[in-house]
């Protein structure tokens, strides 16, 4: 069984958001999706400073396996990057929700992560 | 679980990568049981082995086994496989899960004219593969056989747990280790026999998926891959299976004709000091960015933590500044003579 943690908002695309009060958002991908990539082996995150629009491909997580696309939940700055995934990929299996974190986006509009599914939506999603 | 070849196989276990080094520190055992196996018996059977492969078959005696590929008439692969000589016109061959039904057909349509006959057995057998720096300390702890009596490429009929079993001294990762041959309804007990007696010495399952980053770290064809009916055997490197002193054998004319000349195109072996996998297919560009090959094995290995793979290249572009573009960068091809690691001598 995948890890769903309730207080976090999913796309269907597997990526999870965690909202801060500031406006800010941590982003990563979920439980299910790096169980499903199985190893992986390297991951692209965009500039500091790019801005992204909702549904768009911020990178790539590549595992043994595959290469596959990662999107941005909702529009926004990227503030951050998980630099640590550079060398260490391998964390977003450990810990996708903690130190497997890639982005973190300043909310183009806050309002937006309401929009995206909660922790039982999700489940659902994923059967 | 992935469909390979017809049979339901596990990719990984827990983890390839882990897999992976889990043969390389400790070991690991195979399920390898969809390889497929074959008999050739009768007075004419040497004469026939030497018509139908490359390499030189007279050299073997009972107890020993031989790499080779066999070759169609124009050079291009039909299959590589081990034969294994039991006694006087008596060879066990083991054959490429995914070859069977056409290596077979193919050595029916041979063995025409020579008093001898092919068999397939590949439904008889169950095949375990034991590999790793403990591999051989573990099975020792199943048998009355003395494993350390048996040399690299070299094997024995013998009882392991209990089950009759032909015992390799081969493997397909590099490592130390055993392939055990037995009756196909005795796989499961070998492998919980051998799975209880590993786990003191760090035993893994291991799946598909270690099984290939283990080959090509190790510098192993794969048929489909660095061998296929349009990559001979001279342009896949291995020519040293190649024993044109021998006398003709099928495909012999034109593979001395491009060893004589040289292979148009050849496989490499490359690492790029990125962790980005080339992956089968991506097109290998030259310096001057014109294309002059395609990847056709490509992995992360885990052991130098970089990509690793092999590539089918125009043999005059080998000497230049290769490069693959992977999503828009361009990763430079540093050529390597594998192994990629180093490999302890059996």
């Amino acid at each position: 069984m995948s890890n769903v943690p309730s207080e976090l908002k999913y796309a269907k695309s597997h990526e999870w958001l965690k909202v801060a009060a500031d406006g800010t958002a941590l982003v990563g991908i979920t439980d299910y999706a790096q169980n499903s990539l199985g190893d992986i082996t390297f991951v692209q995150v965009p500039k500091v400073g790019a801005s992204l629009k909702a549904g768009e491909t911020f990178g790539v997580v590549e595992s043994v396996k595959a290469a596959s696309d990662v999107y941005s939940p909702v529009a926004g700055t990227v503030l951050e990057v998980n630099k640590a995934l550079d060398s260490n990929p391998e964390k977003v299996n450990q810990s996708p929700y903690g130190d497997g974190w890639m982005l973190k986006l300043k909310l183009t509009n806050p309002a937006d992560a309401a929009a995206l599914l909660s922790a039982t939506d999700y489940e659902k999603s994923i059967g | 679980m992935v469909d390979f070849a017809g049979w339901d196989m596990p990719v990984q276990y827990r983890s390839i990568l882990e897999e992976h080094k889990a043969v390389r520190q400790r070991s690991g055992l195979f399920d390898v049981s969809h390889m497929g196996e074959a008999d050739v018996k009768g007075p004419d059977a040497l004469r026939f082995l030497q018509h139908l492969v490359t390499n030189d078959c007279s050299k073997l005696f009972p107890g020993r086994v031989l790499y080779t590929v066999m070759c169609y008439p124009h050079g291009g692969v039909v299959d590589d496989l081990l034969v294994y000589m039991r006694g006087a016109g008596d060879y066990f061959l083991c054959i490429n899960a995914g070859n069977i039904a056409k290596d077979i057909a193919w050595m029916q349509e041979q063995v025409k004219g020579f008093d001898c006959t092919v068999t397939d057995r590949s439904n008889d057998y169950g095949q375990l593969a034991v590999q790793g720096p403990r591999a051989l300390e573990i099975v020792q702890t199943l048998t009355p056989a003395v494993l350390t009596d048996i040399k690299y490429y070299h094997f024995a009929e013998g009882r392991v747990a209990g089950i009759s079993c032909l015992i390799s001294r081969t493997g397909y990762t590099g490592e130390d280790g055993v392939e055990l041959y037995c009756p196909a309804g005795d796989t499961e007990r070998l492998a919980e026999a051998v799975l209880a007696a590993g786990a003191p010495f760090g035993l893994e399952l291991t799946g598909l998926g270690a099984r290939d980053s283990l080959r090509l770290e190790a510098g192993f064809p794969l048929y489909g891959h660095e061998i296929t009916d349009q990559i001979s055997p001279i342009a896949a490197g291995l020519g040293w299976v190649v024993k044109f002193d021998k006398g003709p054998f099928v495909g012999s004319v034109p593979l001395a004709a491009e060893k004589e000349k040289g292979p148009a195109r050849k496989i490499i072996f490359f690492k790029t000091g990125d962790r980005r996998i080339l992956r089968a297919g991506s097109v290998v560009l030259g310096a001057a960015g014109q294309e002059v090959g395609v990847v056709v094995s490509g992995t992360l290995s885990p052991i130098i933590n970089e990509a690793i793979g092999s590539a089918l290249v125009d043999s005059v572009a080998t000497k230049e500044a290769l490069s693959v573009d992977v999503r828009g960068t361009r990763l430079n091809l540093q050529l390597v003579k594998p192994p990629f690691v180093p490999l302890k001598k059996n």
